[in-house]
């Protein structure tokens, strides 16, 4: 299989006067279809990694290439349609939109890139509504749902567009440890029945222990890269 | 677009409370841009009734010797044909004399109409206190001002002396009240027969009196002036209401421009209003505008949801506030009134000044959110990510 995510030579570095350097000379990639997990301290730089991944922090130097095509050369506009079309992101702190259902939220990817919902679609997310086993709060606003109901609803939502990548920042972060196994298992489920590659971030060794490829991150270089 | 609309109207569903608030704001605006404009306007209109209403707004006179005016037949027909916003005109003979009742003698102006079409101007039957109007030769009426001096009734007969020094006796059929006490004191109305024939002025007239539509008393000045260039005679003058009201005139403008000078101030204050309230809800609506935007919303999308958020706060802001503002207009002249019944001010409620009002509301407050449409837009979503 092919790499579907490539990064070259990134650096990234933060603040204007007072310079701090958070990667160093990064380079790696990503297939198709694999289940990365992405290990390290607090403060190691894995979260700007995976933001630079995701095209929603541009690196200092270094080029991004998802697909093969480098995201230096896109507009916002097109960054943005990219974003929304092959990549899905499940954050740590779910960030769903208050103002809307689950079933809403989940459907929003969609609806930024299509307008307007049909009953197929609809369909489909309630299939996976079905998948996350939330059939029975999914009209429920998202304030209204236990922490762990937000984080499958924003797996739900990653998955809406069929993105080629899922990228998930500490996705079980908040959660006791046998929802954290759970979703975990949800996600192997998903990356094995469509084919999605995962890259996800945790600090939880077991969780990172059945991943295809374990990366670390330490001081802003890549520490350890085992592939199982 | 149409999502920008969904989010828009969510979030505002989703804080009724501040929504309501802001609305309220906008609405008192508007309310009191209408009720101020109602009130102005209507003083305006109700000062310009009092004064022109009842009264020739074009008089043409002639600069001859003996200031007569020959042949007005013709020129009655040509001042009728010369503009379509002249509505009523009327012939008068005016002459001085002497009225004599009894001991009692003073100057007076005889006035000679064709009684109709100059009833169509003064409205004097309608204002008739007693009595009727002259229909028969050497009938008159009289003001109720010297009918109170002099001690007359109905069916008196007075003697006029011209100045010529012919005495005719005259009967009074009527007492009028025009509410100008110097006219009561001073007009004695009669037929335009009696008239010529008592001043033996060989089917002349003194003066030709013209009023406008109501909507055009404005334009009496451009109206005259084609009306002059229609007759084309340099033997007569035509004058016209605004230059003989110079000041009146002035005062309206004042009262106009200040009157705008508030409504644009209430317009500022509602549009800084909008525009902050709203500033502040870019700020709390940030984190969702940052996972909107990791999702892959386009710039130009968020930006219309706030633009939109503009649209339906001025939208129910307008409508609001004109419910508030008509309600304010009608119970101000249902409660604010003379002993007679009559409003203490007239309000005139326009519909086209009282929609323009409203358009004008919402457009200042689209315009009030292109301050925070354009911060959304500039928003990164790592910033907000990445301190959560």
């Amino acid at each position: 299989m092919g790499s579907i995510l490539e990064l070259k030579g990134i650096n990234k570095i933060y603040g204007e006067e007072i310079k701090t350097q958070v990667l160093y000379d990064i380079d790696v990639s990503f297939e198709q279809g694999s289940f990365n997990s992405i290990i390290g301290q607090s403060g190691s730089g894995k979260s700007t990694l995976l933001n630079i991944m995701g095209t929603l922090d541009k690196p200092s130097t270094g080029d991004v290439y998802i697909n093969g095509s480098n995201v230096k050369k896109l507009s916002g506009n097109q960054l943005a349609a990219l974003r929304n079309k092959t990549m899905g992101f499940v954050f740590q702190f779910h960030y769903l939109l208050p103002e809307f259902t689950a079933i809403e939220n989940v459907l929003m990817p969609y609806e930024i890139q299509y307008g307007k919902i049909s009953s197929q679609i609809r369909e489909k997310a309630e299939e996976y509504m079905k998948l996350v086993g939330l059939e029975n709060v999914k009209d429920n606003l998202a304030t209204k749902m236990s922490g762990g109901q937000q984080q499958r609803t924003a797996i739900a939502r990653a998955l809406i567009n069929d993105p080629k990548i899922i990228l998930a920042d500490e996705p079980t972060g908040n959660l006791d440890s046998d929802s954290t196994e759970n979703i975990y298992e949800m996600l192997r489920n998903i990356n094995e029945k469509f084919g999605t590659t995962f890259i996800i971030i945790t600090h939880d060794k077991r969780i990172a222990e059945k991943a295809d490829r374990i990366i670390e991150i330490k001081d802003g270089r890549i520490n350890m890269d085992l592939t199982r | 677009m149409r999502l920008g609309y969904k989010i828009a109207a969510r979030f505002l569903k989703s804080n009724l409370g501040q929504t309501f608030l802001i609305v309220l704001g906008i609405a008192i605006g508007v309310s009191v841009q209408i009720f101020i404009g109602s009130l102005i306007q209507g003083l305006q209109k109700s000062l310009i009734a009092k004064t022109i209403g009842n009264s020739p707004q074009i008089t043409i006179t002639s600069v001859t010797n003996d200031k007569k005016i020959k042949e007005y037949d013709q020129l009655v027909a040509d001042i009728k044909s010369a503009d379509s916003r002249i509505e009523k005109v009327s012939v008068a003979d005016d002459n001085a004399a002497f009225l004599e009742s009894g001991t009692n003698s003073q100057s007076i102006l005889v006035r000679g109409f064709n009684i109709q079409d100059a009833d169509a101007i003064y409205n004097f039957i309608g204002r008739l206190k007693e009595g009727t109007y002259p229909q028969n030769d050497n009938e008159i009426i009289l003001g109720i001002d010297l009918k109170d001096e002099y001690n007359l009734a109905l069916d008196d007969v007075v003697t006029l002396t011209t100045p010529a020094q012919k005495a005719v006796k005259c009967k009074i059929v009527g007492f009028y009240d025009l509410q100008v006490s110097s006219i009561n004191k001073s007009w004695a109305i009669t037929t335009l027969t009696t008239s010529q024939n008592m001043f033996e002025t060989n089917n002349t007239v003194t003066s030709i009196e013209i009023q406008v539509s109501s909507a055009s008393a404005f334009a009496a000045d451009a109206i005259a002036l084609k009306v002059s260039d229609t007759l084309n005679q340099s033997d007569l003058k035509v004058d016209n209401w605004k230059d003989a009201n110079a000041q009146l005139l002035s005062g309206l403008q004042g009262q106009s421009i200040s009157s705008l000078m508030i409504q644009v101030f209430v317009l500022i204050s509602v549009v800084l209003g909008i525009a902050s309230v709203l500033a502040i809800t870019v700020m709390q609506k940030s984190k969702q505008i940052g996972i909107l935007k990791a999702m892959g919303i386009k710039n130009s999308s968020t930006s219309y949801i706030f633009l939109f958020e503009g649209l339906i706060l001025g939208f129910f802001g307008a409508a609001l506030g004109i419910l508030l503002g008509l309600g304010l207009a009608f119970s101000f002249t249902k409660f604010a009134v003379n002993a007679d019944g009559t409003p203490v001010v007239a309000l005139y409620i326009s519909y086209p000044f009282i929609i323009t009002s409203g358009f004008i509301a919402i457009a200042a407050s689209v315009i009030a959110s292109f301050i925070p449409a354009l911060k959304s837009s500039k928003l990164n979503p790592i910033d907000i990510i990445r301190n959560n």
